[in-house]
This record gives structure tokens, sequence and C-alpha cells, in this order.
């Protein structure tokens, strides 16, 4: 408890920005499709700490974003819904023709 | 649960590291796994983590809604889409070693320029008292909803340019989220139906057509073999009892 003294918006800043990088890397790194989405999800988790650690009148008395961070924040999530289902279509459909989930084998656009 | 709190003024703090830990934790889980059954399962617990943290922070409607909605649909979502694609070959796919490099690489730059702006403004970093007064619970779905109807209760106290006219809710952005959800969903039911079979036209579909074609004639001839076999003492005269070519 010592260790960090009170807690105030940067760890939570952190805490997203850890998030959002794992959630990039994970993006670049997964052969498999449905990891890539994985990594979307992380992504947008870490961007949604940020709005509710700006939003947050526990961490900042004056000066917080109020409900505005919070509204984005449920935009995000509900828009989140959104891209996995259509992202997942579009997957099972490339695993329907392909007959694969690796994404290095979608390259016939290779030129 | 009143008492506790009282009594204990590191709470704040103790709730932060678990659920900022898990997080965390889990989130490298899903980075470093091979399994993609297991990163679902990893993210799972992760994303739940991650509405901890909003509970903390005193955003309770959203948290709630990041485990309902998040947790309980979009995830649920993604880990049918794993038992539909998890075939042998696909469950453990392995990185390229070269991928791993540039992406740490790169990864590892970009968290030290994100860690280096969170701590660099003061205005962030001050240290708040979090005392107990403060964290009370707010009752917070009603203003959302209205916000989300365009009438903003919370900035009833404030003039200017911005609150006046309903400029500040966010009725417009309601609906266009509402006709998006809607357009999305009907694509997506549209995009993952099953096909019918029609004339192959290229190389690989056609195979994938094939095989879909197999599958199907064998669960046929499956249905048929065992119509045969608990029908065999009924009718003698069945053309595809085998028994008959005698």
């Amino acid at each position: 408890m010592l260790l960090i003294g009170t807690v105030s918006v940067s760890w939570y800043l952190a805490v997203g920005a850890v998030l959002f990088v794992l959630g990039a890397v994970c993006m670049a790194t997964k052969r498999n499709l449905l990891g890539v989405l994985m990594g979307v999800e992380l992504v947008l988790n870490g961007a949604n700490m940020n709005f509710i650690a700006f939003g947050s009148k526990v961490l900042r008395p004056e000066g917080s974003l109020g409900l505005d961070g919070q509204l984005i924040a449920l935009f995000v999530i509900v828009l989140a819904a959104a891209e996995a289902a259509v992202a997942l279509a579009i997957a099972l459909n490339f695993y329907n023709n392909h007959n694969t989930v690796d994404v290095d084998r979608a390259n016939e656009l290779n030129g | 649960m009143d008492l506790i709190a009282v009594a204990w003024p590191y709470w704040h703090q103790f709730f932060f590291i678990i659920f900022a830990a898990t997080a965390v934790g889990f989130g490298f889980g899903v980075l470093l796994s091979k399994n993609v059954v297991r990163m679902a399962f990893y993210l799972v617990l992760s994303l739940g983590s991650t509405a901890g943290l909003f509970f903390l922070a005193g955003a309770e409607f959203v948290g709630a809604m990041q485990l309902m909605i998040y947790v309980g649909g979009t995830l649920v979502l993604l880990i049918f889409g794993v038992m539909l694609t998890a075939q042998k070959d696909f469950i453990n796919m392995d990185t390229h070693t070269q991928d791993w490099i540039l992406a740490t690489i790169v990864g590892g730059s970009l968290l030290m320029v994100l860690l280096f702006a969170a701590f660099g403004a003061d205005d962030w970093s001050t240290p708040q008292d979090i005392n107990d007064a403060q964290v009370e619970a707010t009752k917070e779905a009603t203003p959302l909803g209205l916000a989300l109807t365009g009438i903003r209760v919370d900035k009833l106290g404030d003039s200017g340019d911005a609150v006046d006219d309903g400029k500040s809710g966010y009725l417009m952005p309601f609906i266009i989220v509402s006709i998006h959800l809607l357009v999305v969903l009907i694509g997506a039911a549209y995009m993952a139906r099953t096909k019918k079979l029609s004339h192959a036209t290229d190389d690989k579909s056609s195979r994938a057509k094939l095989m879909l074609f197999k599958m199907e004639h064998e669960s046929e001839q499956l249905e048929e073999e065992t119509y045969v076999v608990t029908h065999r003492g009924k009718s003698a005269l069945n053309p595809l009892d085998p028994q008959n070519e005698n």
C-alpha cells in the first residue's frame, strides 16, 4: 500500500496504456484471425480506461470530464459490440472460403 | 461493509493494485498464450478486472455495462467464433520470431511514450486524498440516460454557449449509434449466413465447396445408414438395406 501512496489519474492512465500496447502488439503478432480480434478488444479497453479516469469525479475533483467521459465510454462499448459482430462474420466467411484462420494466407491481393 | 471501508484507509489502493495486476497480467496472458481457447479465457478475466477498475473510479454504470455487454455479449460472441473455427491445426499457432522482435521494439517504445505522457502532466499525477465522503454511491444511470436524450441534468447550473439549447446532449450520437447497430447486425447476419452450393468459379473456393459438399453427403449417408439400422426389422424390402442384395 505504501508502494504507491495515494492513487492519481496517472495510475489509471498507466494501466490503460499497458492494455493498449498489449492489444496493439497482439494485433501485430497473432496469426490467428480471432487473436487479432482479441487484440482489438484490448485496445478499445485501454482507451476506455482513459475516458473513465478523466471522467472520474473521485480521481479529479475539479476539472474532470464528468458524465461526458462515461458517455463516450458507453459509446465505445456499443461500437465494440458492433465491430465484433461484423469482424466475426468476416472471419467465418474467410474460414468457409479458405479453410483456414491464418491471416498470412489471406494474400491473394498481394502484388 | 461500511465499517471495513471506514476502518481501513488504504482500500482504494488495495483494490486498485488487485484489479490492475489482474487486468495487465491476463492481458499478457492473451498476448503470450499460443492456444486460442486460453486466449479467449484470459481476455474474459482481463476485461472483467477492467470493469472492476471502472467501479473503483466511480463509474458504476459503465462498469456494469462493461460486464453485461462486453464480457457477457461481445466476448461470448468471440468465444463462439473460436469454437466454430478451432480445428486441430488452428488451436495452436506460433508467431514468427522476427515478428516478436519487431513487435517488442515497437510496442516497448510506444509504451515508453504513453507512460511518459501519463506521468508527465502535473495535473494528472497529483495524488488525490480519497476520503469516504467522496466515494459514496452516486446515482448515475438517470443522468446518463437523460444525457442520451439531450438533457444534461448534471450541467443545469452551468451557463454558456456550449450548454445552451441542448447542444451538450448526446441525442444525435445516440441515434447514429442506434442506426449503426441496426445496419451492422443486418449486415453481419447477411454475411455469416450459410450459402447454398453453387457452381464454383475459382480454385480455393471450389475446393472448400467440394469439401462442404462431401461433408453434407457424408452426413446424408450416415442418416440413411441409421435409418436402415433402425428400420431393419420392419421394412425387409428397403432398397437401401444391404441384406436385400443377396
